[in-house]
């Protein structure tokens, strides 16, 4: 890690287990010997909102919970509009973009008022404007393992996968076997794994 | 979050852990005997975790009734030689006040800690509330981390310092400290006593007389302040300028200093005690300093504090300007102290004040990334899919609608307080405190001698109504009001994350215990009341319209697990749109299921211009079932699918 601090967002609707993911990936830096402080929004927020964890790394000292506009180095995104929305704020064009296809439709959308981006447009922004997308049918990926919910462990892995910090897969995996037991925590790793498949090919 | 962290037990070691948890593990360390607790955003998770952990550490863990309740507990635990602890979130504590400024007075005997959860920018709130006023008021003393690790440092400090001063202690925190995460090491459990006694010499009572001590006490305080490790200076000695931070502020301080390239220029000095003021520590400081700059969430309360410092000193530290929220210097886009601070707004307002350049405000990278404006529609919050308050509003909806009288709705503190928006068509006309609906209906119940004539529904959730809806029913039954009190009853406290209550068979502790049925406390006032499944919503609608017409105080129990709750133990089956049957836009029903009813899991594929079930997303409660004109949506036949 060159710089003093690798700033991670992990983003998507409340619901979609990313607070748990964001646990995750802060728990294996700070088990890896990082500094690391995560600010999140939860609570309210799960009813529907928007939700984002501010995850930020550092081999130096502790920086504060939030990351300053225009300086995530990485964005985990459950949801496209939510990783559109995050990169847009927070965003550069050294960004690294790894994001979940499958839309989740605000209430404008359903009540026929605001428009729903085109996913290929979305997607081909992205791909422009950021360093590098990887784009994932994470939840597909889930609901083929069983586990509709897994979304979060699918998204994970493919965090891990990619190694924006140095941390081995079994430090996540290790993580995962104190948190689930027997056949959940077999889903789970299962799903921590697609995820990383899903980003190595 | 991850009560990961929580269960290892080596001390030296550093863990991730969120303000909460670490507040928590300080709590066990310091050799917490008595918890107690009603939750609320952002420190909920505090309780919940003593309560998991109380049996292997030998202390008492409980959800109270409400927070007065709570911290008249923890103050008995006190009185009987036991370390305790009280949470509450800023309004909480507002319920708890009464109690809390005359414990003041009375003083306590072990340690006694309130941890208060302020929530700048009310991200889990209604109100954006500044809850050191609130101490200052009671004359106890307020330590603020600006960590995790430093959270669960001042938790050990508080219970020493309460101790010794037989004074309650505010552990203020804010959203970004409890439900942020970061490195906290692990120390020893302290043994302490654990042998519960009311000594007969022992008086704990409220008088005015004792004023005095509790002055004689905060003067001691403010030379102890004078000497905590907690209140330090970061940055050159003699600095011209320096920013006077608490709490979470102080990291974005040093972060902007950092990125403005003033390290050799300002300095930050960090007030982790905020009352009393460290008076000596902050006399020296200014004496050297030309410019201050306050940096904190809400209220200007260091500022204002430390302003009168100054100016009982001017002549020893003239010349001195100053800013903050009453310059109007440290603002976000809404103004000062509206919304809560982040890097970003830290940074502008230093370079505003000192006349700086805002660097890398608009680079190129930046502005590429921030020209991705392409319509981000806005994401509203909404009630789940499947969730019963979705059920509930649209039979009160229908029923209002039905009446014709234009009935008043009131709304109050939980989930359902989402219908204020358009997941709950606006429904509500008020919205206050916890179990104020009830009040307010006791209110408009008897303006019939004014010809008032519209029928009023007070909404309360469950947990609400052992909380703070009972006297006012006492008073309805008393003064004769006229309304309906409908009580969402979800079996759960869902908003702040499905925490116990009284209505229901568990305690804090996972302890089976005998639960209050809401009836019961109703039938005992002699009110009338119904018990009703709002997934029902012709019966619901019914019932409701009934009750609109009947005179006098009523109560309808509307009952139908939470959502969350529902799903994870779902055997219910699969529910789809039969594609034949869905004939989209030309059934003029203008996508009544999604547009007007508009659950998240009802969806319109814009392909095959027909409404899809998001199966990922529904929770198959199958109410939309009854709603659509052509009786598309159905549900599987034969054999029950698990999730």
């Amino acid at each position: 890690m060159a710089a003093k601090v690798l700033n991670i967002i992990v983003t998507g609707v409340g619901g979609q287990g990313n607070v748990l993911a964001s646990q995750v990936i802060a728990t294996a830096a700070v088990d890896s010997g990082y500094y690391v402080s995560v600010g999140e929004t939860f609570g309210a927020s799960q009813r529907g909102g928007s939700v984002a964890s501010h995850i930020r790394v550092s081999q130096i000292k502790p920086y504060g919970p939030l990351i300053p506009r225009g300086e995530a180095d990485f964005i985990l995104g459950f949801e496209p509009l939510e990783t559109l929305r995050t990169f847009r704020d927070f965003g550069n064009s050294s960004t690294q973009v790894i994001m979940n296809i499958r839309p989740n439709y605000p209430l404008g959308v359903l009540l026929n008022e605001d428009h729903y981006p085109d996913i290929a447009v979305l997607t081909g922004g992205l791909r422009r404007k950021s360093q590098r997308l990887w784009d994932l049918e994470a939840t597909e990926l889930a609901v083929g393992l069983g586990l509709p919910v897994g979304t979060n462990m699918v998204m994970t892995g493919a965090f891990a996968g990619v190694y924006a910090l140095q941390i081995q897969l079994e430090t996540y995996e290790t993580i995962l076997k104190g948190m689930f037991d027997r056949e959940i925590l077999t889903l789970n790793l299962a799903a921590f794994r697609a995820g990383v498949k899903a980003v190595t090919i | 979050m991850s009560f990961l962290s929580l269960q290892v037990n080596k001390s030296g070691r550093s863990v991730l852990m969120t303000g909460n948890e670490a507040i928590t593990r300080g709590a066990i360390e310091a050799g917490l005997g008595y918890a107690a607790s009603y939750p609320g955003s952002p420190t909920s998770e505090i309780l919940a975790n003593l309560g998991r952990l109380a049996k292997e550490y030998n202390f008492y863990a409980e959800w109270s009734v409400n927070e007065k309740v709570a911290i008249e507990e923890a103050a008995a635990a006190s009185f009987a030689g036991l370390r305790s602890l009280c949470i509450a979130k800023q309004n909480g504590l507002n319920v708890a006040l009464d109690s809390l400024v005359s414990i003041s007075i009375s003083g306590i005997k072990a340690g006694m800690v309130l941890v208060v959860g302020d929530d700048p920018g009310a991200h889990s709130s209604t109100n954006e509330e500044d809850s050191r006023l609130l101490s200052k008021v009671v004359h106890i003393p307020i330590l603020e981390p600006s960590t995790p690790e430093e959270a669960k440092e001042m938790t050990l400090a508080a219970f020493q310092l309460s101790e010794k001063f037989k004074l309650p202690v505010t552990l203020r925190c804010v959203t970004r400290i409890s439900h942020a995460s970061g490195n906290v090491t692990l120390g020893e459990v302290e043994a302490v006593n654990k042998e519960a006694i009311f000594a007969q010499k022992d008086r704990f009572v409220t008088n005015a007389a004792l004023h005095q001590m509790q002055e004689v006490k905060l003067a001691k305080l403010r030379q102890v302040a004078d000497t905590l490790p907690f209140n330090t200076y970061f940055g050159p000695q003699n600095a011209k300028t320096i920013i006077i931070a608490s709490g979470p502020s102080t990291l974005y301080a040093l972060e902007a200093i950092d990125a403005l390239d003033l390290e050799n220029e300002v300095g930050v000095l960090k007030l982790g005690m905020t009352w009393p003021l460290p008076e000596k520590f902050l006399l020296e400081h200014l004496k050297h300093a030309e410019k201050v700059i306050f940096i904190e969430e809400i209220e200007p309360f260091n500022e204002e504090n430390v302003m009168v410092l100054a100016a009982q000193h001017i002549s020893k530290i003239y010349p001195l300007e100053f800013y903050g929220q009453r310059s109007g210097h440290v603002a976000g886009p809404k103004g000062p102290g509206i919304g809560e601070m982040d890097p970003d707004k830290v940074k502008q307002s230093i370079a505003r004040v000192l006349g700086v350049d805002n660097k890398s405000e608009e680079t190129d990278a930046k502005s590429s990334a921030k020209s991705e404006t392409s319509d981000v529609p806005v994401r509203e919050m909404a009630f789940c899919a499947g969730c019963p308050h979705r059920a509930s509003f649209w039979a009160m909806k229908s029923a209002v609608a039905l009446d014709g009288r234009k009935a008043v709705i009131l709304g109050d503190i939980g989930c359902y307080s989402l219908a204020l928006r358009r997941t709950g068509w606006t429904l509500p006309q008020t919205m206050h405190a916890m179990g104020s609906s009830a009040g307010i209906a006791n209110g408009l119940g008897k303006l019939d001698r004014f010809n008032f004539k519209q029928p009023v529904i007070a909404v309360v959730g469950d947990s609400t109504f052992f909380h703070s809806t009972i006297p006012a029913l006492v008073n309805a039954r008393y003064t004769g009001a006229h309304f309906l009190l409908i009580v969402l009853d979800n079996g759960t406290t869902a908003m702040t994350g499905h925490q116990p209550h009284p209505g229901m068979s568990k305690n804090a502790m996972g302890e089976i215990v005998e639960g209050l049925q809401i009836e019961e406390v109703v039938k005992g006032l002699r009110i009338p009341v119904v018990t009703q499944d709002p997934f029902d919503l012709q019966g619901t609608t019914t019932v409701v319209l009934k009750l609109l017409r009947t005179e006098g105080t009523k109560v309808l129990v509307l009952r139908q697990p939470c959502a969350l709750v529902a799903a994870k133990a779902s055997t219910r089956p699969r529910v789809y749109i039969n594609q034949e049957q869905c004939i989209g836009d030309d059934c003029g029903c203008s996508r009544f299921c999604s547009t007007t009813f508009s659950c998240p899991a009802t969806i319109w594929d814009p392909l095959k211009g027909k409404a899809i079930i998001d199966e990922v997303v529904c929770n198959r409660c199958q109410v939309c079932v009854s709603l659509c004109p052509q009786g598309a949506i159905k549900v599987e036949e034969g054999a029950n699918f698990g999730r």
